[in-house]
Parts: C-alpha cells; sequence; structure tokens
C-alpha cells in the first residue's frame, strides 16, 4: 500500500501532463476546427507520406550509425576498471551538460562555409558542400543520441557474469565464438532499448533538419509549422507519427524477447 | 539533525527572498505588456531600458512578456484567460482584431503624445479610423545581398528565380511574406489574396525551390552576416542591423515595389488595467524613448519629433525611410478570411514538404 502512495504525485503528473495531451491529440486529430467529427485531417496527413519515409530513413540510417559505433565502444568501456568505467561514462554526458540548441548551433558554425573544417579541407584541395544536406543532419542526429545509444548498451554489457565468459573459454570457444554465443545474446536488451532511445527522438525531432538540413523538411518541422496555424491536421499528422513509432516499437522489442529466449 | 537545521535555514532564505521581491517594491498598479520579441529598447550596452524608466516615472509594473508571430498573439488573445494591457500586432492581424472585437477603443485624450505621429501614418487601411492603434513602428520588405557573391545588379525580388545563383538564395519560412513576393511577381494581388492568387504563388514558388538554400526567419543572421547566402529578401530594419555586422552586404529596394508593414499599440478587450495602459502608451510616444526604440530595434518611426532626434545618417537611409515615390508602390496586407489563410498556411507547407 505504501508503495503505491509514493507513486501518486507521478501517476497525477502523467494522467495531467501525459495522458491529457494525448488524448486531446487523438480527439483534435478527428475535428475540423468547428469541431464536427472529420477524417479530412487524416486524408491531409497522408499527402506528406514522403515526407514521413524521408523522416524515417535519416532516423533509421542515424541509429545504425549510432549503433556501429556504440557497441564496440561499450565494449570496450565494460571490460575495464570499475573507476575508469565511471569516468569514461560521465565524459561521454559531458556534452549534454550543455543545451541541445547550442551544441547544434556549434555545428552550424564548424560546418559551415569558410568555417574550420571547411577551411582544412579547402588547404587539403577537397571542396565538399559540408552543410545544408542529408549527411549533415544524420551527423547532427548521431552526435545528439550517441550517449542514448552507449548508456544503455553499457549498462547491459557491465553486468554480463564474467564467469560466463570464463565458463565459454574453458570449453574451448575462441574470442569470436564467445562474442557470438555469449556477449552479443546477453547484450540484446542493451541493444533494444538503444535503438528505441535513439529511433524514437531522432524519428520525431524537428531543428536539426531546419539549422543542419537544406530546403527538405522533416515530419517534426511539418507538424510544428501545422500547429501554428491548423492544430487539427497538425495532431493528425503527430498520431500518424505516434502510430508508426509504436509499430516500431513493438516490432524492435518483439525481436529481442525472441532473442532473449533463443538464448 | 544538522540535517534539519539545514532545512530550515533554507526555508527561511527562501521566504525571506520571496518576501523581498514582492515587498521591498510598492507599485500602484500593473500592466501587462505583451510585445514581439527583441521589440524594445531593454538597457543591453548603453541604450535606455524603456520599462524600467516607465516603471519609475509612474509607479506602474510592468509585466513583460513576448511573442513571435502575429498568430501566437492571437491565439493568447482568443482562447487564453490571461489578461493584456497593451499589445503590439502588425496591421493584417490589428484589422481581425477589430473584426473580432478583441481590441477596444483607445481613448485618445489620454495620449497627448499622439500628435508626435505623422500624418501619413495616421488612419491606415487597417484602421481607417484610427480609434484602435497607435503606431509604433513601420517598414518594408527588401532584398539584402552579399556584394562579393552576386554578380551583376541585383534589381527586384525576380533576382530571387536567378539559377547563377541556385544553392544561395535564402526565402522567408513564413508563409504570408513568401507567397507575397511570388504573387507581385505573378500578378496576384497579395493585400487580398485569393486563392487562384495562391496557387500561381505557389506554382512560382515550387519552381524557385531547387534554387533555394533555406527557408529561414531569424537563422538569417547567421546566414547573411557569415557569407553563406548570396541573397535573401527580409524586414529593412533587419537587414540594417545585419548590414552593419557584415561589410559586404547590401540593399536593394525592390522595383517591383513590396510590402510595408507596420506594428501599432493596441489595448485588448480583455484589459484590466486601460488606464495604466494608455500611460505606456503615451510613454512611449515620447520622443527620447521612441529615439531609443527606433535606435534599438532598427526599423523605421512613425514619430516625427523622435526622427528629428535621430543621426543624420539614419535619417538619409533609404532603407529605413524610402522616398515617398517608393512607398506609394508598396502595398500592405489586409486580413484574409479564415479559409483563404488556412489554404495559404496549408499551401506553404506543402513547399517545404514537396
Amino acid at each position: 500500500m505504501r508503495s503505491k502512495k509514493l507513486a501518486l504525485p507521478y501517476a497525477v503528473w502523467m494522467a495531467a501532463f501525459t495522458l491529457v495531451p494525448l488524448i486531446l491529440i487523438i480527439t483534435n486529430s478527428f475535428q475540423d476546427s468547428s469541431g464536427h467529427f472529420t477524417f479530412d485531417n487524416l486524408y491531409k496527413a497522408w499527402e506528406y507520406r514522403e515526407v514521413f519515409l524521408y523522416s524515417l530513413e535519416i532516423a533509421l540510417v542515424s541509429t545504425l550509425i549510432c549503433l556501429l559505433l556504440a557497441y564496440p565502444m561499450s565494449y570496450m568501456i565494460s571490460r575495464m576498471s570499475e573507476k575508469t568505467q565511471s569516468i569514461i561514462i560521465m565524459l561521454i554526458t559531458v556534452p549534454m551538460w550543455m543545451n541541445f540548441l547550442l551544441r547544434l548551433l556549434g555545428w552550424v558554425i564548424l560546418l559551415q562555409n569558410n568555417g574550420p573544417i571547411d577551411t582544412l579541407l579547402n588547404l587539403i584541395g577537397i571542396d565538399v558542400q559540408l552543410k545544408d544536406n542529408d549527411g549533415a543532419v544524420v551527423l547532427g542526429m548521431v552526435y545528439e543520441y550517441l550517449p542514448f545509444m552507449i548508456m544503455p548498451l553499457h549498462t547491459v554489457m557491465s553486468k554480463i557474469d564474467k564467469s560466463l565468459i570464463e565458463a565459454a573459454q574453458d570449453l574451448g570457444s575462441n574470442g569470436f565464438n564467445v562474442f557470438r554465443k555469449v556477449v552479443f545474446p546477453l547484450s540484446v536488451p542493451g541493444i533494444v532499448s538503444g535503438i528505441t532511445m535513439v529511433f524514437v527522438p531522432s524519428a520525431s525531432t524537428f531543428l536539426v533538419a531546419q539549422y543542419l538540413g537544406g530546403n527538405k523538411k522533416m515530419i517534426g518541422d511539418i507538424i510544428e509549422q501545422y500547429f501554428k496555424s491548423d492544430q487539427n491536421t497538425g495532431s493528425a499528422i503527430a498520431l500518424c507519427l505516434m502510430v508508426v513509432i509504436l509499430l516500431f516499437i513493438i516490432i524492435t522489442n518483439q525481436f529481442g524477447d525472441e532473442e532473449a529466449v533463443g538464448v | 539533525m544538522k540535517k534539519i537545521i539545514c532545512l530550515l535555514i533554507v526555508c527561511l532564505l527562501t521566504v525571506s527572498c520571496c518576501l523581498c521581491l514582492g515587498g521591498c517594491k510598492k507599485y500602484d498598479s500593473e500592466i501587462n505588456v505583451y510585445n514581439w520579441g527583441e521589440f524594445i529598447s531593454d538597457g543591453s550596452g548603453d541604450t535606455m531600458d524603456v520599462i524600467a524608466e516607465f516603471e519609475k516615472k509612474y509607479n506602474i509594473k510592468v509585466n513583460y512578456t513576448t511573442y513571435e508571430t502575429n498568430e501566437t498573439l492571437y491565439n493568447m488573445l482568443a482562447s487564453s484567460n490571461s489578461s493584456y494591457d497593451v499589445v503590439i500586432p502588425s496591421d493584417y492581424m490589428i484589422e481581425k482584431l477589430i473584426a473580432e472585437d478583441l481590441i477596444q477603443e483607445i481613448n485618445f485624450d489620454n495620449i497627448p503624445n499622439y500628435k508626435n505621429i505623422a500624418d501619413k501614418h495616421k488612419n491606415m487601411d487597417f484602421d481607417p479610423e484610427n480609434k484602435f492603434s497607435v503606431p509604433y513602428s513601420w517598414g518594408v520588405v527588401a532584398l539584402c545581398y552579399n556584394k562579393t557573391m552576386v554578380d551583376g545588379e541585383v534589381k527586384g525580388f525576380s533576382d530571387l528565380w536567378r539559377d547563377d545563383l541556385s544553392g544561395e538564395i535564402l526565402m522567408f519560412n513564413n508563409s504570408r511574406d513568401a507567397m507575397a513576393i511570388a504573387m507581385q511577381l505573378t500578378g496576384g494581388n497579395p493585400t487580398n489574396a485569393s486563392k487562384e492568387d495562391i496557387d500561381n504563388a505557389y506554382d512560382k514558388l515550387i519552381e524557385q525551390k531547387p534554387l533555394v538554400k533555406k527557408y529561414v526567419m531569424d537563422m538569417i543572421f547567421s546566414e547573411m552576416e557569415g557569407s553563406q547566402a548570396a541573397i535573401a529578401p527580409y524586414y529593412a530594419g533587419d537587414i540594417y542591423t545585419m548590414m552593419g555586422n557584415n561589410e559586404d552586404l547590401d540593399y536593394c529596394l525592390p522595383e517591383e515595389g513590396s510590402n510595408m508593414f507596420m506594428d501599432s499599440m493596441c489595448i485588448p478587450t480583455c484589459a484590466n488595467n486601460k488606464e495604466g495602459a494608455e500611460k505606456f502608451i503615451n510613454f512611449m510616444l515620447e520622443a527620447e524613448v521612441a529615439k531609443a526604440n527606433a535606435e534599438y530595434i532598427g526599423y523605421s518611426t512613425p514619430n516625427t519629433a523622435a526622427f528629428e532626434l535621430l543621426s543624420d545618417d539614419m535619417k538619409n537611409n533609404e532603407l529605413i525611410y524610402p522616398s515617398e515615390e517608393y512607398l506609394s508602390k508598396c502595398y500592405t496586407f489586409s486580413n484574409l478570411s479564415e479559409d483563404v489563410y488556412n489554404y495559404m498556411q496549408e499551401k506553404f507547407i506543402d513547399i517545404g514538404a514537396e
């Protein structure tokens, strides 16, 4: 009983600031501006399917790159001494001490024409457009969300019992097999939550594309623009996005469960 | 024990701080002012802190908040319970607010400084009998370009469709301003657009999209000041600011004529302290105050007494104070019906999504 009471403040918080807005978004999606029931908003949202696909593509690529970068790194960190681990983990969170928007502006300056990186590349004869393209958007996302991939992976990996690895080695597994049969299957829950924590915010983000991207908009930017004038259509697009993300989470979780059972 | 004492001390400190903040200064009354961001001289650098001066002079506390767009202001006035005493919307929004009874008539007997406003800025189209609004600042939309990046002469808005500037053109990320430029080029009527005008403007903007680097609003400052883009349409006062920060920038008053906008002070119907609001408006019209504001925001002032106090450099600036002849080619926005406005907004979002 006591534990339930302790959860009360959070339950109230959730109800007021998560549940009610969610219900409002759903009801708004099915209303026109004068409050009558309609499906028009959803038809309008369907018109933006290409933007949806583009955003999901960017989010998927960013998530994949985050995973490829974070996985070996988390593994290495988890093999270090406890003290080094906590220092490195702290260093990884250092960028998050500063506001996201400021860091984004930092990238704008770094990548712009005649900025530091461009000047350096020009010196060795490479002339490329660094900013205002899809690559820059992916870079911004990876930079922003990499810690969210490293954290869960590291937590899971540092909990892997060393004796399991030793047992596998004793039974004659080589390094690769130890990884394939022991470390990887045990790290799957970390991969699943890492993917979720990176994919979800990068699919729904706005501003990154506005600052680092060119004249293409992501679905988050479209929703933001709609909310300024027509909240009903904005809600409908947001609702579609939420459904897509929910499906994605369900699928990844399913995959995670199967893998875990397979061991 | 130690912890409890610590906690007590913290509580005491917090309470005393709160008491001090609330009690140290005693005001007669208060007003809520809702203005554009960066739209008042705030005492940074050696400028005048207009709000502090007003509080000192009249002993009225000013609760100052800001908004980013006319639409945000509209939503606050139309559907929130907040009360505002002074707001500063733009032309077309004033027309809409009058039509929907969201702002009230001002008693001009309480605003003797109204005499400072130039006659040409009184009785504007959005408030023909000038009962509801007191002009605060105005300006035109002009072109800003980088002399080192643009070859040849820049003449007007049609230069925003020049192939040789591909990838270096910036465009408004705001439906009304972007569409208005396209309408001027396609023979539409930007003042009071029809859906057909919007469709034509949409085609024109789609044609421009491959050439556009980005659709921007405030980001234009870093783009133009950092020489990242060659040409962009924007508000004259801001172009003036940008030119001060990058010597390569120059301006052009578009030969096609342009949009002239005006932001005026109004008193919402929901105001709690109309008397205080009128004092504030009157104070804002004082020559020194209006001069400080005009210098800070860089937009043109409709206040003749303040204009006289400006430096010759500013007074003779064609960008900030275009000739009467040029102004006669300009138009103002009027309020679009909700149906047409939403259509325009949607079409503009489609351009970004294309």
